[in-house]
């Protein structure tokens, strides 16, 4: 008898070998990928431009009556539209082709323009250039300024003019910003120290009146308390004096610039932050200026309601209120998983409680948010207040939305993830293990603690990493209990107790939100919506990694466990 | 695991196994001379409604080996596990009747759990060190009693690997993980973990029935060093094994326990019919 040989290898073999089961399983997989690497790569490629510098463009723009306006600026974004529907929106369009092409210029300067993005018609530019000459400023308010250069001056005195101004213009604005940089150092830190200071006498003081009332404070504190108090207000009339005197220097110099109409503008160099010629930059001083633009972005704060400026609050922001997440949720949701895998009688009772807390991950998270405010801050806050900062009040301490609630409530929304991996690393821990500490005469609780619980941590941590991914990206509950547009300080500073729980926070996802679709400037903040979204999945992304080398470490230590 | 290949088929005739190991113990033993360490009276045993044990009677003496065969789900792991109490763990599992260890039942309320499992040391089927070091697995039972002087554990853990004859082959890397040991090495490490905290009675569960046949015999040897100093129960499916290693056997069936005596009797003169059936090979 001989072995059966297939003789016609037709589409019924071709189907029994499972053929077309592993081509769909492999397209599914593959379109997967692409989707995820197509989104990153997206989000990367419009953010990532935006840190580029770009050519500035100076062309002459024809109207229909022959009349020529100069148009300076960055091309920003260009489309086909149909003519039909530019012509329908009351623009005129020299050629009869079925589609012209527009173009998104940044022509900045907002103080004489009245907005600093404008489309054109590319079909009716002339006379396209890119001129040296054509000076970039980035000002600290109303945003770019495109021109010429016409002098500069020092106490209203002119010192150079024309383009033979900028070397001295750049060492002038690198003054500026050096001062600037000073101002801000003492603003942010010793006054604001001063004024914490001073706010934390006022309590004291209030705290003392509602503490001896009805009878009046002692003398003697009161005393202690003004002699601080005018301590610190010496410190700050020093301090001012000191900004006074850097103000001063700070209004020295001053740079004119004529615009493409022929007006003339003068700007303070205290005004401005960064200046660059486009068109004369090599490339290696591209990479430079985008090197220094990134940099700006992730490590400052925002400016002119955060269209522009940097995201770091945000970043910090986000990164401390997962760290303070995690640290809530871990313990709870293992102690948790503990009592209910471990000691809780498996009966319908855990049954309930099992699918109770599955179902609990599956509540929509704007719910997490409603309950937060309502019991967290309200509630718990309020009483907190009342218990123990009766001196703030009418002003609200912990009842209010901030830092601390936010985390709490999303320790609750990621609970159930934690609780669910450690129960399932805790029903994987073989039984013999157990036996083996028991017979050695160990109790219940140390077999606990010195096996059971060193065998689950890369489970554990697989629940912290599952909770970090969730809560880093959950902006809803956020906007309830403690996120908000622009916090002036951070939750972590210098004044003690240095770590403010009660402190509003700022947020990456609620900052994407905000530029995309709260802001003035929607055509300025586009880009920055998309290199903040693409900073919150790296941020995401490293706060996974580190607990996932974490894990992967402790796994290594039971690999054998696991077969 | 075929021992049977390395001797001659001789005894074939009468027995599916091997008894050329009988005898090895010099005298034939009468229990009425042993000092005994552990008597069980009339133990009931349930899990749930289903009855598991029925009216044991036995003792085990003192420093000597004592063997329990049968079938497979006969009891004798059941009944091993009564002797340190671990079928506590046992959901819905209630006992009747008493093991007296020196004088005390074992089942009485007063009963320090944890200082009797200390007392009566087990060790499982399968190897399960603990996902640590050698050293510290070795040394986790004398941890629990609060001994944590680095002097006192070295010395305990140095003498437990040499009393499992593990010593030798671990002693450059005490501090690996147990977890990187071959099987027969894990077994003779947890072994060591027994031993390391002075037990008087050691119940082993099928120790070797998870190796290889050179692990077997190292495990074997090792009983046959161990008794000397503790009183061993032991559960195995091999009964060249049994043969081999103990002084006294119990042959169970169906949770009673049918014929009980010095393992020479046993395996060469048994009394009932049921054993002479089964370690002749007609079922099991």
């Amino acid at each position: 008898m001989s072995i059966k040989t297939v003789q016609n290898k037709g589409l019924g073999h071709w189907y029994r070998q499972g053929t077309p089961w592993i081509w769909l399983n492999a397209g599914a997989l593959a379109i997967s990928l692409m989707a995820v690497l197509g989104l990153l790569g997206y989000i990367f490629a419009k953010g990532i431009v935006h840190f580029w510098p770009h050519d500035v463009m100076q062309a002459e723009y024809v109207a229909e009556d022959g009349s020529r306006e100069t148009v300076l600026g960055e091309i920003a974004a260009d489309e086909v539209v149909a003519t039909t529907r530019l012509r329908e929106a009351g623009e005129w369009v020299p050629n009869d082709h079925i589609e012209n092409e527009r173009q998104l210029v940044k022509v900045g300067n907002r103080d004489v323009f009245g907005r600093d993005f404008r489309w054109v018609i590319s079909a009716r530019l002339e006379n396209v250039q890119f001129p040296t000459d054509a000076w970039l400023v980035e000002r600290r308010e109303w945003g770019n300024f495109y021109g010429r250069v016409v002098n500069i001056k020092e106490n209203g005195n002119v010192i150079a003019e024309g383009e033979a101004a900028w070397p001295e213009f750049v060492a002038r604005v690198d003054r500026a910003n050096a001062l600037d940089a000073q101002i801000v150092d003492i603003q942010k830190g010793a006054i604001g120290r001063i004024n914490y200071g001073i706010e934390q006498l006022r309590l004291e003081e209030k705290k003392l009146a509602l503490e001896h009332a009805p009878a009046p404070v002692p003398a003697d504190a009161l005393a202690d308390i003004e002699t601080r108090r005018k301590a610190l207000q010496a410190d700050y009339e020093v301090l001012t004096a000191e900004l006074g005197n850097l103000y001063d220097q700070m209004k020295r110099d001053a740079v004119t610039l004529r615009t493409t109409t022929g007006s003339e503008h003068e700007i303070p160099l205290a005004k401005i932050v960064f200046v660059e010629r486009p068109n004369a930059l090599s490339l290696p001083e591209k990479i430079g200026h985008f090197g220094h633009k990134l940099w700006e972005f992730v490590s400052a704060d925002p400016r002119e309601s955060n269209t522009e400026g940097g995201i770091f609050p945000a970043i910090f922001g986000t990164v401390m209120m997962v760290f303070l997440m995690t640290l809530i949720v871990t313990p709870f949701g293992v102690i948790a998983a503990i009592y209910l895998r471990e000691y809780a009688s498996q009966g319908w009772m855990t049954r309930t409680v099992r699918i109770a807390v599955n179902n609990l991950a599956g509540v929509p998270s704007i719910v997490y948010g409603v309950f937060g405010l309502g019991f967290f801050v309200y509630f718990l806050g309020g009483n907190l207040d009342a218990l123990f900062y009766p001196e703030a009040a009418p002003a609200p301490v912990f009842g209010t939305p901030g830092l601390m609630w936010a985390s709490l409530t999303l320790a609750l929304l990621t609970v159930p993830v934690v609780i669910v991996a450690t129960e399932e690393g805790l029903s994987r821990v073989p039984k013999s293990i157990r036996e083996g500490s028991l017979a050695l005469g160990a109790t219940k609780a140390e077999t606990l603690w010195r096996i059971i619980l060193p065998i689950v941590s890369p489970a554990i941590m697989t629940g912290m990493i599952l909770a970090i991914a969730r809560a880093a990206g959950e902006v809803a509950p956020l906007m309830l209990v403690g996120v908000v547009k622009l916090a002036p300080t951070l939750p972590l500073d210098a004044n003690a107790p240095f770590l403010h729980l009660d402190r509003k926070f700022m947020h990456l996802g609620f900052h994407i939100y905000d530029v995309g679709f709260q802001s003035p400037n929607v055509e300025a903040a586009r880009p920055l919506v998309y290199a903040t979204a693409f900073l919150l999945v790296a941020v995401v992304a490293a706060l996974n990694i580190v607990a996932i080398v974490i894990r992967n470490r402790l796994r290594e230590k039971n690999k054998q466990l696991e077969n | 695991m075929s021992l049977d290949a390395q001797s001659p088929d001789h005894t074939a005739k009468t027995h599916a196994m091997d008894i050329s190991a009988l005898g090895r113990t010099a005298g034939q033993r009468r229990l009425e001379d042993e000092d005994i360490a552990i008597e069980v009276r009339d133990l009931d045993l349930f899990y749930g409604q289903k009855q598991a044990l029925y009216g044991v009677n036995m003792q085990i003496a003192r420093k000597r080996v004592t063997a329990f065969i049968g079938p497979s789900g006969c009891g004798k792991s059941t009944l091993l596990r009564c002797f340190n109490r671990m079928n506590d763990l046992v959901d819905g599992c209630s006992i009747k009747g008493e093991i007296v260890l020196d004088g005390t039942n074992i089942f009485e309320r007063s009963v320090d759990i944890t200082d009797l499992r200390r007392r009566v040391g087990m060790v499982f089927q399968k190897p399960n060190p603990f996902p640590k070091s050698i050293y510290e697995n070795v040394a986790y039972g004398l941890r629990l009693q609060g001994v944590n002087k680095k002097r006192v554990l070295d010395e305990v853990v140095e003498k437990s690997l040499r009393r499992a004859a593990l010593w030798d082959e671990v002693k450059d890397r005490l501090h690996e993980s147990a977890l990187g040991l071959s099987g027969g090495q894990q077994q003779r490490l947890v072994i060591a973990r027994a031993v390391a905290v002075e037990p008087e009675v050691l119940l082993l569960d099928e120790p070797a029935s998870a190796l290889d046949p050179i692990s077997t015999l190292k495990i074997e040897e090792l009983i046959y060093e161990l008794k000397d100093k503790y009183t061993i129960a032991i559960v195995t499916h091999n009964m060249q094994q049994a043969a081999r290693v103990s002084d006294y056997t119990a042959f169970m069936f169906m949770g009673e326990l049918v014929e009980f005596g010095d393992t020479d009797s046993i395996f060469t003169n048994p009394a009932k019919k049921q054993t002479e059936d089964y370690i002749t090979g007609r079922y099991g």
